[in-house]
């Protein structure tokens, strides 16, 4: 009797002595499923209470008046509607997206191949190497192009000069300010291409190349027919994984052009950020960070989908 | 042009022949190779020289800003051990780090066991919740959480960081150690059960030990996410003995229009130090944490 009182943690260990391995097997099993989710509360917990719930309360908060004293439904999202700061935001935020995710795909398809044609022993360390732009917090690197692209001092431009070129006013022309911030996003989130890409060739067996190479194809037949179908998993996760980090991205443009000059570099995080913690009108901040939650489900969904077939087939 | 001579008789540009192509592509990647580690490591590189930099130096606009001219000099870091908050920053990102660690892991550890191996009503719906978790930005909740932070009188303490970070490492973590701990033969749970181990003891004696790389890998993860967020400590901490690194870097190394070029950029590289050392000595467990996200399932 005491033992059927102890908790299921101890009762398949203290039910060791005595029965057989088949009645011991059954406790073991029934003890499982309490246990199961006992194990799994602290997380559901920490998901309920910190991710599930500031979502409910971000959408309680956006229809709210700037005082958060009264209610006033969508008029945040109207008033935002009718912004065109507002509308540069968004083609601001899919222009820094695509560009950014389309050359770190580049770089890092490129930049993973040629690894791949060096011998194996020399590969370790300029894949280590490569991967350091990854490595420094962006907040901190950001502080590095910064200094770079000074309108004074830029050591860019010392070098474009050099060689007779004009010096570009990196942060203070709107052209050239979208450009740094998506520059430095290529080169943060390039590696992280690299290596998924790397790992990706590694996994392509050999022998599909002897064998293309035994029929006389050439090497961009072997790229087109062979790797690139290989890889199109990888690639395809990749970047949609990539896509939602890029979108939602705050560090770069926060540190290097606080969403300017006059807004064009905003991002939906940096620009809620402004209004919503910086000018204290909490509700409409929200709103503009609640912008990002459709097309940020979409490509989860594109992302869940490519994992659950992946399960599947395991 | 030995690879012409290789080619011999037949009548092929040097190029064409298998030998010499295949050396020439490897010249090749060498050559195309070294140019992107030079976009890779110029900034940090610049970052690192101007830190070592003079100030008389780095304010002359006369020579070669990629080389140190002048002496090089210690001054800034031995400024900002010792005239900044500097010190402070770091103290607290390590007992932020710390404590996130430890509390995600036991969080994600106990998680993934549950879901590894055991069924339970609802399991395979929460395995799939944490990774939609695992793909929600910070960005999106920071407004609502410093709503939270600030219901709670957590604002302005770098405990409302221990908070809320782990909501940022824990659906990873949980992710990839479910994998691991996925492919560990049952036969293993068999024994260890014939031998009369307990759920506790399976855990820490065959799960834990037998996963070891993917725990490495979970926890290297846990300390990147939470030595270099930003957006949180930004929004929700202003005085000089609660922020972090990050933050205190970018916002009080900046004295308005005076910018302290050399104490900046050492800050940045003391801050950015510890990761990247763990990088150098971990490497292959930090790719093989980088990679699982996306390649187990």
């Amino acid at each position: 009797m005491a033992r059927r009182e102890t908790t299921g943690l101890v009762t398949a260990g203290a039910a060791g002595g005595q029965g057989g391995l088949g009645r011991r097997w059954t406790r073991f099993r029934q003890s499982r499923s309490a246990l199961a989710f006992l194990l799994c509360l602290p997380l559901v917990l920490l998901i309920a209470g910190l991710v599930v719930y500031p979502f409910f309360y971000a959408i309680y908060l956006a229809m709210l008046n700037r005082a958060e004293t009264a209610f006033v439904g969508l008029d945040n999202f109207a008033f935002l509607f009718g912004r065109s700061t507002f509308w540069m935001v968004v083609r601001q935020s899919i222009l820094f997206t695509l560009t950014a995710v389309f050359f770190k795909a580049l770089i890092g398809f490129v930049c993973a191949h040629l690894i791949h044609n060096l011998p194996p022993r020399g590969q370790r360390v300029w894949r280590g190497l490569s991967l350091v732009p990854w490595v420094i917090p962006p907040a901190l690197s950001t502080l590095g192009w910064w200094w770079l692209f000074d309108p004074t001092y830029s050591a860019i431009n010392w070098l474009l000069t050099s060689f007779g070129a004009a010096a570009v006013p990196w942060l203070s022309d709107v052209f050239w300010a979208r450009f740094s911030v998506i520059l430095v996003n290529i080169w943060y989130g390039a590696p992280f291409f690299l290596i998924m890409y790397l790992a990706a060739l590694k996994s392509i067996p050999e022998e599909l190349y002897d064998a293309a190479k035994v029929d006389g194809a050439s090497a961009w037949q072997r790229l087109v027919y062979i790797t690139l179908p290989m890889m199109r998993n990888i690639i395809a996760i990749t970047m949609l994984f990539s896509t939602i980090v890029t979108f939602a991205n705050f560090d770069i443009v926060r540190v290097l052009t606080q969403g300017g000059p006059r807004n064009t570099t905003h991002l939906f995080a940096t620009y809620a950020f402004k209004l919503g913690i910086q000018s204290g009108d909490i509700p409409l901040g929200a709103a503009v960070s609640l912008f990002m939650f459709p097309i940020l489900a979409l490509f989860a969904m594109f992302i869940l989908r490519d994992v659950r077939e992946r399960t599947r087939r395991l | 042009m030995a690879p012409a001579a290789a080619s011999g008789d037949r009548a092929v540009p040097f190029w064409s022949d298998v030998f010499g192509r295949r050396r020439w592509a490897l010249y090749a990647s060498y050559f195309f190779l070294f140019l992107f580690i030079v976009f890779f490591l110029f900034p940090p590189y610049y970052m690192l020289i101007t830190s070592f930099k003079t100030n008389a130096e780095i304010s002359s606009l006369a020579g070669n800003p990629w080389v140190i001219q002048g002496d090089v000099t210690l001054e800034h870091y031995r400024n900002l051990l010792l005239e900044t908050s500097f010190p402070v920053y770091f103290r607290n990102t390590v007992v932020v780090t710390v404590l996130v660690v430890t509390i995600s892991m036991v969080i994600s550890i106990l998680a993934a066991y549950s879901l590894a191996r055991m069924r339970f009503w609802g399991s395979a719906t929460l395995a799939t919740g944490i990774f939609l978790t695992y793909l929600v930005p910070e960005t999106l909740l920071f407004i609502p959480m410093f709503k939270i932070v600030g219901g709670l009188g957590l604002l302005n303490s770098y405990w409302s960081l221990v908070l809320v970070y782990p909501t940022l490492v824990v659906p990873f973590c949980t992710w990839i150690l479910i994998g691991y701990f996925s492919s560990i033969p049952r036969e293993l749970d068999e024994a260890a059960l014939i031998d009369g181990c307990n759920h506790f003891q399976m855990l820490t004696k065959i799960f834990i030990p037998v996963a070891k790389p993917g725990i490495i890998a979970a926890v290297i993860f846990a300390f990147t996410v939470s030595w270099a967020q930003f957006i949180y400590p930004l929004a929700f901490l202003y005085s000089e003995d609660q922020l972090v690194l990050t933050v205190g870097t970018v916002t009080t190394l900046i004295r308005g229009d005076v910018f302290a070029w050399g104490g900046l950029m050492a800050g940045a590289l003391m801050a950015a130090a510890p990761p990247v050392i763990l990088y150098a000595f971990l490497m292959d467990y930090y790719i093989a944490g980088l990679t699982a996200g996306a390649t187990k399932t």
